[in-house]
């Protein structure tokens, strides 16, 4: 038991060393998301004169989406460097050593973890500086890191499941498109109940990155909203048990071919 | 004169001949614009309703001016992303010693995004029509729309071009797109630009995109506004981008 948890800790931090030798992968997904939230924040402030709107300040109710978004950004960057361990044979040589197969898996995981909280925090502290309060507290925002954890977990092993199936670099950059897809057709530029068109809505609806941004979102204007809450992370932890289902099955598919 | 047109003829036929043939280019050269007219349309259309926006043809009008513009802008931005791969293949150096007249390589590029972009027009269009989008121009506002849009695609192809030409990596792809990308968003996207406030409505008052923006909406709704200006603005992105990217190419023939 103890020997596993040392080798998911090795390769957890091999992961995150990766990680900050690319400054690419640390500043993009700081970055983009907060130029994103500066235009929405901007551009549809005026939305929140809309008759129901549930706060007065866009930035507060859009922060939610940056939170997901760089979940997604560093997943992506995470699992192209998985792809590439496959790629490069990495991962071949290391199924001869004693390491578990499963222990693979975790540490690829574990190391975006890592990441995924120094996003979360980044996030938190912009918003905070540009006057956002969180309506749920200190507390909340301890609840905001462990909601981006499990949202980043969730999207890292679905992407990890499209490493392993593919073994391909650009499959898994193909994945960037299909995430963002998913995330234009949620809530996170509008209340659900405040969409008009009903195509749109009954998307939103069914699109599980809808309650994901909602979880978050009412930490931020509401407070504790169990709820909500429980929607995010339910959605979040089905998505989650289904890729690491995904990918633990492609993995071994994998190492039975080495 | 004949050298240079053979040369853009040559080029222009590869580089379209590839988009045509391939999906992997021309898929997200149409499926984005798409996605961008179904996620804002869709999403954001209560938006209208909001006290003082008044655009007379209706939000699927609205941003469907919006998306063609930024189809045209990103379909330059694309042909400059062909350059840098043809420099890391090694395909430009083996064009260039072939080339006659090396200006007629630019030229081959930039039509081929204008042929490209009117590919992407038509798509557009077709699918915002029968999202029933209303139209309250006649035919000449909506011809004026299309050349803003076409200038806008050249100036786009241009300044991608000379990125391409003095970077020669696909690793610039952001240097070529993140530009465009703020251009376009710090414009007024969502509501009109009487309704931005605070920073953003000063960005967006001085950002050049603003009055093409506009001018275009103006074009659909049977309003046309800002036209001289607008115009202005594009064809001095074009001239501006065409000095950018002749430097540039100037500036790989001296790195061989």
């Amino acid at each position: 038991m103890s020997a596993a948890l040392l080798q998911t800790a090795a390769l957890g931090r091999r992961a995150v060393v990766r990680t900050a030798r690319q400054p690419a992968n640390i500043v993009f997904p700081l970055i983009f998301p907060m130029l994103l939230l500066a235009v929405n924040s901007g551009g549809l402030q005026a939305a929140t004169r809309l008759p129901g709107f549930p706060t007065n300040s866009f930035l507060a109710f859009a922060l939610a989406v940056p939170f997901v978004q760089g979940a997604l950004l560093a997943t992506i960057n995470a699992n192209v460097e998985f792809a590439r361990d496959i790629q490069t044979g990495f991962l071949n040589r290391l199924a001869l050593t004693p390491v578990r197969g499963i222990v693979l898996l975790l540490g690829q995981l574990g190391g975006l973890i890592t990441i995924a909280v120094i996003q979360g925090v980044f996030y938190l502290v912009v918003g905070l500086a540009f006057g956002v309060r969180l309506a749920s507290g200190v507390g909340g925002a301890f609840m905001l890191l462990v909601l981006e954890i499990v949202i980043a977990l969730a999207f890292a092993a679905l992407g990890s499941w499209a490493a392993l199936r593919t073994g391909s670099t650009e499959a898994v950059q193909g994945l960037f498109p299909v995430f963002f897809v998913f995330l234009f057709l949620s809530s996170m530029n509008m209340p659900r109940n405040l969409i008009e068109a009903d195509w749109f809505r009954l998307v939103a609806t069914v699109n599980p990155v809808s309650y994901l941004v909602e979880a978050v979102r009412s930490l931020v204007i509401q407070g504790w909203n169990w709820e909500a809450l429980g929607l995010g992370f339910a959605s979040a932890g089905a998505l989650g048990l289904i890729g690491f289902a995904l990918s633990t099955h492609a993995l071994y598919r994998r190492l039975e071919r080495t | 004169m004949r050298g240079r047109l053979d040369v853009a003829r040559g080029v222009s036929w590869r580089v379209l001949h590839m988009f045509f043939t391939n999906p992997a280019f021309l898929l997200p050269s149409l499926a984005f614009p798409l996605f961008f007219f179904t996620a804002f349309v869709g999403g954001l259309s209560r938006i209208s309703q909001v006290p003082g926006f008044d655009f007379p043809t209706g939000y699927t009008a609205f941003q469907f001016v919006f998306v063609l513009l930024q189809s045209a802008a990103f379909a330059g931005v694309f042909t400059g992303f062909g350059i840098a791969r043809d420099f890391e293949s090694g395909f430009m150096r083996r064009l260039m010693l072939a080339a006659p007249n090396r200006s007629g390589i630019l030229l081959g590029y930039v039509f081929s995004a204008l042929v490209r972009w009117l590919t992407v027009a038509v798509v557009v269009t077709a699918v915002a029509l029968l999202a029933q989008m209303n139209v309250g121009g006649n035919g000449v506002d909506l011809l004026g729309l299309y050349t803003l849009a076409l200038l806008l695609n050249l100036a786009g192809a241009l300044w991608a071009t000379g990125v391409a030409m003095r970077l020669r990596t696909q690793q610039a792809a952001p240097v070529m797109q993140m530009p465009v990308f703020l251009l376009l968003f710090f414009a007024p996207v969502y509501v009109p630009l009487d309704l931005l406030k605070g920073w953003i409505h000063g960005v967006a008052s001085v950002n050049p995109i603003t009055p093409l923006l506009e001018a275009g909406r103006g074009f659909i709704s049977g309003r046309p506004e800002l036209r001289l200006v607008a115009f202005a603005i594009g064809v001095g992105l074009i001239l501006g981008f065409a000095a950018w990217a002749v430097r540039g190419l100037r500036s790989a023939e001296a790195a061989g």
